[in-house]
């Protein structure tokens, strides 16, 4: 037995809504995984099947090498789950609820605190404060402690960083790192992009199918266009006159800049740059570069919508 | 089991937390005694009524000093003519109007008959009829002791209310506020505090983990039996000590039979929370569901020999009836589990039975 989880075939409905379509992937031992997807994709159908919560309606998944139906109470007991929304309680101090989630899985906190010591070490001083008093960066961190506590084989994190600021993110990830040093295999779904290039593998989920997965080296070395991001004075004029650009293919606002992806070798800089003036921008600035995880995905999520369009299209007729 | 006193320690760590859930758990009973005790009374004390008397003789003097004189009436004022009663009636303050025909006195000697009229307020039917029963009987009393000297024969009926002898409403209304309170700590509250974990999005996480469901349910209830064998503990002294309501018989018979509703109720609230997702939907059908039936269908406050039969049927599904019927006995007459065999039995049937749903019912996934 190779991989800490193993799905084949996994489809869940809710009524009419497919949220999983026949979705099929698997995890190595001390892997970081991430799942990168819109809100709605089915993530966190997909992570609450993998933590025995829900029952899949066909397909199977094992985690290390336990089938999530037949051995859910194995599951239980090597598994760290930490769903997406806030799930503490919110009336009790930080330490009450470490140790309660401590002593459910029969351990204590003194045991495993090598395990969560730089993690909870931050928000020590604060232990005596009720959870729901905490900022949501603090939050996160407690959470983290909580399902770590009883040192799971494979972690499963939904959205863990859904809410929390820039820096908080930062700090999360590295952390996430360090216990992927300590062998632990971690399951990660995030609605943010940039998140994707942390992971050693990333699976790009979309309307309940996965589209790609690759290690985030690959998804950007498989990006066919080239690459310009492009500045001028006015951003929301310039992200709808480059849509005129007859080369573009798509547009993008990317922060302060407008990415503009092409046909590799059909335009150059300074034949934008022209039409740009021509268009009447002032101050503009091309600039060949390398494409982000994040212009990936745009570039993927893009084709498949298209794909969609033109598949229910033809039903309309 | 350490899992599970962590769990247990967990629940009360909540239950202190909420302090004014807690303060409104124990004021509760105080309060609703008191209430029950002094406010909503059957007794008979000081009733106003006025007279018309259209004879105004010896004898008729003489049977308005008698009502007056009984404790139960207080004359209010003497009324002229016709018209003046309901003028009376009509501001409320009087309860009761006698008036003695012309010529009482007379007719009384000359044809040994002779009318009175009582006439009640039935605005208010329970207490009118009690008046008007109170008031025949002094007047026949009356009558009595005139005769007394005329006819040797008589028959004096005395009697004599066992158990309760000064009929006091709250010796009824201990019992069934013990039914309705531990009903409501028990059933509302584990229903709500098992519902609380799914809104708030808790249970995932112990639904996740190796906790079994057997070591959730039990320890969601178990600080709820401590709190709620502290309220019956509070009400029993309660009425004891401020109102003299007795225990005759044993306290741990009493206490035993406590424990037993406990447990009915609390499976009942298990059952509830695992049928519900909200905690407004659990606190629906424990208002609608418990407290209504506990209150109006268990003899607390209507006896359940007058009512309809269908509502006897549905009287005798319920749990509260044979509870209190259990420890009125036990605390008004004084019996052992010989006589309670049969109420003590139904509750344990009770029990299992919704014991037995709810592990059934037990979600052990999200829905």
């Amino acid at each position: 037995m190779k991989n800490a989880v193993d799905v084949q075939n996994l489809s869940k409905n809710y009524g009419d809504t497919e949220a999983l379509k026949e979705i099929s992937f698997s995890v190595g031992k001390g892997e970081l995984f991430g799942f990168i997807g819109p809100d709605g994709a089915g993530k966190t159908t997909l992570f609450r099947i993998l933590a025995t919560l829900l029952l899949a309606d066909s397909g199977a998944a094992t985690v290390e090498g336990y089938e999530v139906v037949k051995d859910y109470k194995k599951i239980r007991q090597i598994i760290g789950y930490m769903p997406g929304r806030f799930s503490l309680y919110q009336d009790l101090t930080v330490e009450e609820n470490l140790r309660f989630f401590a002593t459910i899985f029969g351990t204590t906190i003194e045991e495993n605190y090598e395990l969560i010591k730089e993690i909870y070490s931050q928000i020590e001083p604060f232990k005596t404060r009720k959870a729901g008093q905490l900022s949501g960066g603090m939050k996160q961190k407690l959470a983290l402690s909580c399902a770590l506590i009883h040192k799971p084989e494979v972690l499963f994190l939904d959205e863990p960083t859904t809410g929390v600021d820039a820096v908080s993110r930062q700090e999360f990830w590295e952390m996430l790192k360090r216990l992927k040093t300590m062998g632990i295999t971690i399951v990660v779904s995030t609605p943010y992009m940039d998140e994707a290039a942390l992971c050693d593998r990333v699976a790009l989920i979309q309307d309940g199918s996965i589209m790609q997965i690759s290690t985030p080296y690959e998804v950007v070395e498989a990006y066919p266009m080239g690459l310009f991001s492009v500045t001028s004075t006015d951003i929301y004029q310039l992200l709808h006159d480059l849509q005129k650009l007859p080369q573009a293919h798509s547009v993008f606002a990317f922060g302060q800049a407008a990415h503009l992806s092409y046909k590799k070798e059909n335009v150059t800089a300074s034949e934008v740059i022209r039409f740009l003036k021509e268009t009447g921008h002032e101050d503009v600035h091309v600039e060949e570069i390398k494409p982000t995880i994040e212009d990936c995905f745009m570039e993927l999520m893009q084709g498949s919508e298209q794909a969609n369009e033109r598949t229910s299209g033809r039903a309309d007729k | 089991m350490k899992r599970f006193r962590g769990f247990v320690v967990k629940e009360f760590l909540h239950i202190f937390r909420d302090y004014r859930t807690l303060l409104i758990l124990f004021g509760m009973p105080v309060i609703q005694l008191i209430l029950f005790g002094f406010v909503i009374t059957n007794e008979i004390k000081d009733a106003r009524f006025a007279v018309l008397d259209l004879s105004k003789d010896e004898t008729t003097r003489q049977i308005t000093e008698k009502l007056t004189s009984s404790g139960y009436f207080r004359l209010d004022r003497n009324l002229n003519t016709y018209n003046e009663i309901e003028e009376a009636f009509r501001e409320g303050e009087i309860q009761l109007v006698v008036v003695y025909e012309p010529d009482f006195a007379r007719r009384l000697e000359r044809d040994h008959v002779a009318n009175v009229q009582l006439i009640g307020d039935a605005s208010d039917p329970n207490t009118a009829n009690i008046l008007v029963n109170y008031a025949s009987g002094i007047l026949t009393n009356y009558l009595l002791s005139m005769n007394a000297e005329v006819i040797p024969m008589k028959i004096v009926p005395e009697t004599r209310m066992m158990y309760n002898q000064e009929l006091k409403g709250v010796f009824m209304f201990v019992p069934g506020l013990m039914a309705m309170l531990l009903m409501l700590i028990s059933a509302l509250m584990t229903s709500l505090s098992i519902t609380r974990e799914k809104e708030l999005g808790t249970m995932e996480l112990l639904l996740a983990s190796p906790l079994r469901p057997m070591q959730i349910v039990v320890g969601k209830v178990f600080p709820y039996v401590f709190l709620a064998f502290i309220n019956a503990c509070i009400i029993i002294l309660l009425g004891w000590a401020v109102f003299g309501v007795p225990v005759r018989g044993s306290v741990g018979l009493l206490l035993f039979e406590s424990f037993l509703f406990i447990s009915m109720a609390l499976s009942l609230g298990i059952l509830i929370s695992c049928v519900t997702n909200s905690q407004q939907l659990a606190m629906m059908i424990s208002l609608v569901a418990l407290m209504l039936p506990t209150i109006l269908l268990s003899g607390f406050i209507f006896p359940v020999e007058n009512m309809p039969m269908v509502l006897q049927w549905l009287c005798h599904i319920m749990p509260p009836m044979y509870f209190i019927t259990a420890i009125k006995s036990i605390m008004l007459k004084g019996n052992g589990l010989f006589f309670i065999w049969k109420e003590t039995l139904i509750l344990i049937g009770f029990t299992l039975f919704f014991i037995l749903m709810s592990v059934k019912k037990f979600k052990i996934r999200l829905s």
